[in-house]
């Protein structure tokens, strides 16, 4: 198909938008804090915890469950990698193609549900060890 | 297209971007307040309108205030990466006919590849601010968008296959006689729930649930990086609303009125849309968000993927 309007549109207008983008940001972070006011208190260093006084670091370990996201995560995001590719190609590739990204999807599938059985999608706990903090 | 006339476009779409994201601050909190039957800001100006700058002024004389004990470096860049990220995509966004910085024959992928940057900008501001409830802010959120980033590139696949080009100008264009909404009312469905979720608003707002953890990932920041926090909000809702309009209602066409007068009606509603799910639905508890995202929306994504596939291979288009 003929497109209707042929855009004689540059590439680098795109490098052009980011110089500005990088000059607005840099607006808004330099100038800012030479406007605003300063002061120091006595509180004025605490981390904020709605008006209790802080305790140890913030650097805490956080829940296992975020690494295992973060994991199932990678797998399917290279999934979509090559659904990707499949899709922009789809017409050429016709049925053959279908039947291979069916299997593929289909093996990922079976990913899901194994990974749904095995209970590493579940983020509610019943052990009576109690809820889990986030 | 001449170089000087690229420039100047640049220049204007910015200027429109941040005054869309300013104007969003004030449209928003009218429009939440006309469908909670209460009023909304509206003492400065006309309809409260200058709020707005009310509301600038005292951003801009407020303390920027970096917290000792954050990771300094991390903390400034957090909210710039944020900001970059979603703004960038807008560069290969069609407006309208010859209104557009560029139509890179990528775009859709340049969009997700952007849009996913401002997972760093939530992540590392969460990190950097040392705070527990920024933390936990930060952590969830990292958690919810790449939970729903697997899905959200997929589900815009099915635009894909039967526009068969990931260039926004070209899928707009083939859209001259039937809306793909019309074709992928799924996909649309999903796109529109898991932008929800990318920009973190209501209901999948709950890295920064106020009424749990403060405000979660920005707890720390104050004046005007808090404001590029919230800007870089609204700008994203606009993103994603105008993404929906190009992929799935057609992008600049329409009867009668100029093109890119349909391109902003349709993004307007959108937005609209976007705001009006606030004001209706409360907010998910964690636990049903990421089950709702792996164990239902992702199969269904696939199926509707396949879907799609099966029968336009049968219709043989």
């Amino acid at each position: 198909m003929e497109r209707v309007t042929a855009y004689l549109v540059p590439v680098w207008a795109i490098g052009i938008f980011f110089v500005f983008i990088l000059i607005v940001v840099a607006i808004f972070l330099v100038v800012p804090p030479l406007l605003g006011e300063r002061h120091r208190e006595r509180a004025t260093d605490l981390a904020y915890e709605s008006g209790i006084v802080s305790t140890g670091t913030a650097r805490l370990r956080v829940d296992v469950q975020f690494y295992l996201v973060g994991v199932i995560f990678l797998i399917f995001d290279i999934e979509t990698a090559f659904v990707l590719a499949w899709a922009v190609a789809f017409k050429r590739l016709g049925w053959a193609g279908f039947i291979e990204i069916f299997i593929f999807i289909g093996m990922l599938a079976l990913v899901l549900v194994y990974l749904s059985r095995s209970g590493a999608l579940d983020w509610r706990r019943k052990s009576p060890a109690g809820r889990r903090a986030p | 297209m001449s170089p000087a006339l690229s420039v100047v476009l640049c220049i204007v779409l910015l200027v429109i971007l941040m005054i869309v994201g300013g104007l969003l601050t004030w449209v928003e909190r009218r429009l939440l307040g006309l469908w909670q039957d209460r009023y909304g800001p509206n003492r400065a100006g006309p309809f409260g309108v200058f709020q707005i700058f009310a509301d600038i002024l005292k951003l801009l004389t407020k303390e920027d205030w970096i917290p000792e004990f954050a990771d300094k470096p991390v903390f400034v860049l957090a909210p710039a990466i944020m900001l970059v990220a979603v703004v960038a995509p807008f560069a290969v966004i069609v407006f309208a006919p010859g209104i557009l910085i560029t139509d890179l024959n990528i775009g859709l992928l340049f969009f997700l590849a952007m849009s996913s940057m401002t997972v760093y900008g939530v992540a590392l501001a969460g990190w950097a601010s040392n705070n527990k409830y920024a933390l936990i802010g930060g952590i969830r959120a990292v958690a919810q968008m790449i939970s729903y980033e697997v899905f959200m590139g997929l589900s815009l696949m099915g635009v894909v296959i039967i526009a068969g080009t990931f260039s926004l100008g070209e899928i707009v264009e083939r859209q001259q006689s039937v809306w793909y909404f019309a074709y992928q009312p799924v996909g649309l469905i999903i796109f529109l729930i898991a932008g929800l979720a990318e920009t973190r608003r209501l209901p999948f707002d709950l890295p920064e649930a106020d009424s749990e953890i403060v405000a979660g990932f920005h707890t720390e920041y104050s004046g005007m990086k808090f404001a590029v926090f919230f800007l870089s909000e609204y700008v994203g809702m606009t993103l994603i609303s105008a993404l929906i309009v190009v992929l799935f209602f057609g992008g600049w066409m329409g009867p009668f009125l100029p093109p890119i007068l349909w391109f902003v009606v349709k993004t307007a509603v959108l937005i609209a849309f976007f705001i009006l799910v606030r004001a209706a639905l409360p907010r998910y508890r964690y636990d049903q968000l990421m089950e709702l995202g792996w164990k239902g929306l992702l199969p269904l994504t696939l199926l509707n993927l396949l879907a799609t596939g099966a029968v336009v291979l049968a219709i043989g288009k």
